[in-house]
């Protein structure tokens, strides 16, 4: 009976684990396969060939699709953990009328629909002139990356001592001090955590750089993938498509499982405990 | 606190002027990125606006909401988005796929919660897997999934053959009866990790003693999990199931790469864009939204509500 249940116990450990990676298993598989070879399903590893990364990555704009990613996030999450830090300072560590309302504002805007805000968007991103540019992206991804930042950052400077605080004061140091050179060494961790998961939120969005954006050379990655197609379902170049699946996607599950005790704590702070 | 400062201010005062100056840079970002965009879509569904020049409008009132076209003196017809069969077909096919999804990710997850909730040598590593497809870009799921349901060259057709579960290939993504469930799969494969992870910090929550106390008492484990379990872990599995419900609606990106133009997939969100940007109907598509934006407002209250938020 025990011995039963251990067995059925950790044929639902491999479940989970077969469902949770096999899918970017076989897209690695296939990513090394070429010509023919891509045709037959194969469950275990039957080549090695490059050649699908060399066409990825030596030509067309692939190259320069992720590098924009990267601009594109790195700008969206810089911006949102300044931002964030400073409006965390104040609506964790003073208080003042409205303090309430803004936090369940700054919450609401993080559930927002993109769709509701994209003609608005569109008609802004126009009037500054920033249609088809990087710029367009950073600035419409704010509305996911900043809400969230700043919650999660509440939650975590909330439970800071408030004794390090008092001291500081005493000290003579003012708000900006307090932020700058007290706050800001303690909070590192929360800071690569929420910095870590706006970034994933940056990397993987599709909407907005679909619709913002309309050139080759200004595309990011995600859209370079959904565009990549044959003429037909039988023309697609999948080996070259899923060698570019997994350029965007390793660099991710290798900071995800760096960082995923953190991710977890991060994803809880700004999902259930509130 | 109320000690005088160097300026002659107050700390308290001047820590309120502090705040006021961190806060503006955010709240002016939020208010031009979501708050004036808002309500220009909102504003945008009750003119004439096309994609071209936005800006120059004509105020149409319901038009594009509901409106009696007539033809000549006895006759006509309803139209706009309240009698637009493709709307409510739009409408349908994201509430299924909301109630589907939401449903089976919750049972899932909760029972890969309960398995992660179990002390085991290999815990960390299947916990660390199973955050791999959440952090894989929606996108390059979809087309990850296209390849594995591909009609012809797919391991979901050959596994299925080899198992003898299917005894002929099935064109998953091409063909109407099976769209839906190609596009369900994706969403449960991508999301379920995350429900897990919600779940599973609330069964952390719960205190081990009951549970010891249950051992000892002999109730059996499946009592527990009913009594005790399930009713301790349920505000956190509402939650869980809310911050999903919100995400499975507005569902686009699965959609657009997986399934293209097709009418038995396209949800709220799909309608949306293709109205806004390749049908160049921008008002119309903005009246949907507004439409679309209603129904997640609602449930968003009801989040707050739900998750019973410490503010403080």
């Amino acid at each position: 009976m025990k011995l039963m249940r251990t067995v059925g116990f950790y044929v639902l450990v491999t479940a989970i684990l077969l469902f949770s990676v096999f899918p970017f298993y076989y897209a690695i598989l296939t990513s090394f396969e070429t010509g023919t070879a891509i045709f037959t399903p194969n469950y275990l590893p039957e080549s090695l060939d490059l050649a699908n990364y060399a066409q990825v990555l030596g030509h067309g704009y692939f190259p320069r699709n992720v590098l924009n990613s990267v601009i594109v996030a790195a700008a969206t999450v810089g911006i949102s953990l300044f931002l964030g830090l400073t409006a965390a300072f104040a609506l964790a560590r003073i208080k003042f009328r409205g303090r309430k309302l803004l936090l369940l504002t700054v919450l609401s805007v993080s559930m927002f629909p993109q769709i509701a805000v994209l003609a608005g968007l569109f008609e802004i991103v126009r009037l500054l002139g920033l249609y088809n540019s990087l710029g367009s992206l950073v600035m419409s991804y704010l509305i996911f990356t900043l809400p969230f930042t700043v919650w999660v950052l509440t939650t975590f400077m909330r439970d800071l001592p408030v004794e390090i605080e008092e001291a500081a004061i005493i000290d003579g140091a003012g708000p900006w001090h307090i932020v700058s050179r007290v706050f800001l060494p303690l909070m590192w961790p929360a800071l690569v955590t929420t910095g870590l998961l706006a970034f994933i939120q940056a990397w993987n969005e599709f909407l907005f750089a679909l619709t913002f954006v309309s050139s080759n050379s200004t595309r990011t990655a995600p859209v370079a993938i959904a565009l990549i197609s044959g003429t037909s379902a039988q023309e697609t170049p999948w080996g070259a498509l899923m060698a570019a699946s997994v350029v965007v996607t390793t660099p991710l599950i290798i900071l995800v499982l760096i960082f995923q005790r953190r991710i977890v704590a991060g994803l809880t702070a700004g999902g259930v405990k509130g | 606190m109320t000690r005088p400062s160097a300026r002659g201010l107050t700390i308290s005062a001047q820590r309120r002027r502090a705040a006021a100056l961190f806060l503006a840079p955010m709240l002016v970002v939020l208010l031009l990125v979501a708050g004036w965009p808002l309500l220009r879509t909102v504003w945008f569904g009750f003119t004439d606006a096309s994609l071209g020049d936005p800006g120059r409008a004509h105020w149409v009132g319901f038009a594009n909401y509901l409106e009696w076209f007539s033809y000549g003196e006895d006759d006509g017809e309803w139209v706009g988005l309240l009698v637009d069969d493709e709307w409510w077909r739009a409408v349908w096919n994201t509430l299924v796929f909301t109630f589907v999804t939401v449903s089976i990710e919750t049972t899932l997850g909760l029972i890969v919660a309960m398995v992660l909730n179990v002390r085991f040598p290999l815990r960390g590593l299947v916990r660390a897997a199973v955050l791999i497809p959440w952090a894989i870009p929606t996108v390059v799921s979809a087309k990850m999934w296209a390849w594995m349901l591909n009609d012809q060259f797919g391991i979901i057709n050959d596994l299925g053959m080899k198992l003898g579960l299917l005894s002929a290939p099935v064109a998953w993504v091409a063909s109407s009866e099976t769209a839906m469930i190609a596009v369900m799969l994706v969403d449960i494969w991508k999301s379920t990790p995350f429900m897990a992870l919600l779940i599973l910090a609330g069964l952390q929550m719960i205190p081990e003693d009951i549970y010891e106390a249950a051992k000892i008492d002999g109730v059996n484990p499946l009592l527990t999990f009913w009594r005790v379990t399930l009713p301790l872990a349920a505000p956190a599995i509402l939650v869980a199931v809310i911050f999903r419900a919100l995400d499975a609606l507005r569902v686009f990106d699965i959609i657009y790469v997986l399934t293209p133009n097709n009418a038995e997939t396209r949800t709220m969100s799909v309608f949306v864009q293709q109205n806004l940007f390749q049908f160049d109907q921008f008002a119309y598509g903005s009246a949907a939204s507004t439409l679309l934006f209603l129904v997640i407002a609602f449930i968003t209250l009801g989040y707050i509500r739900a998750a019973r938020l410490n503010l403080d």
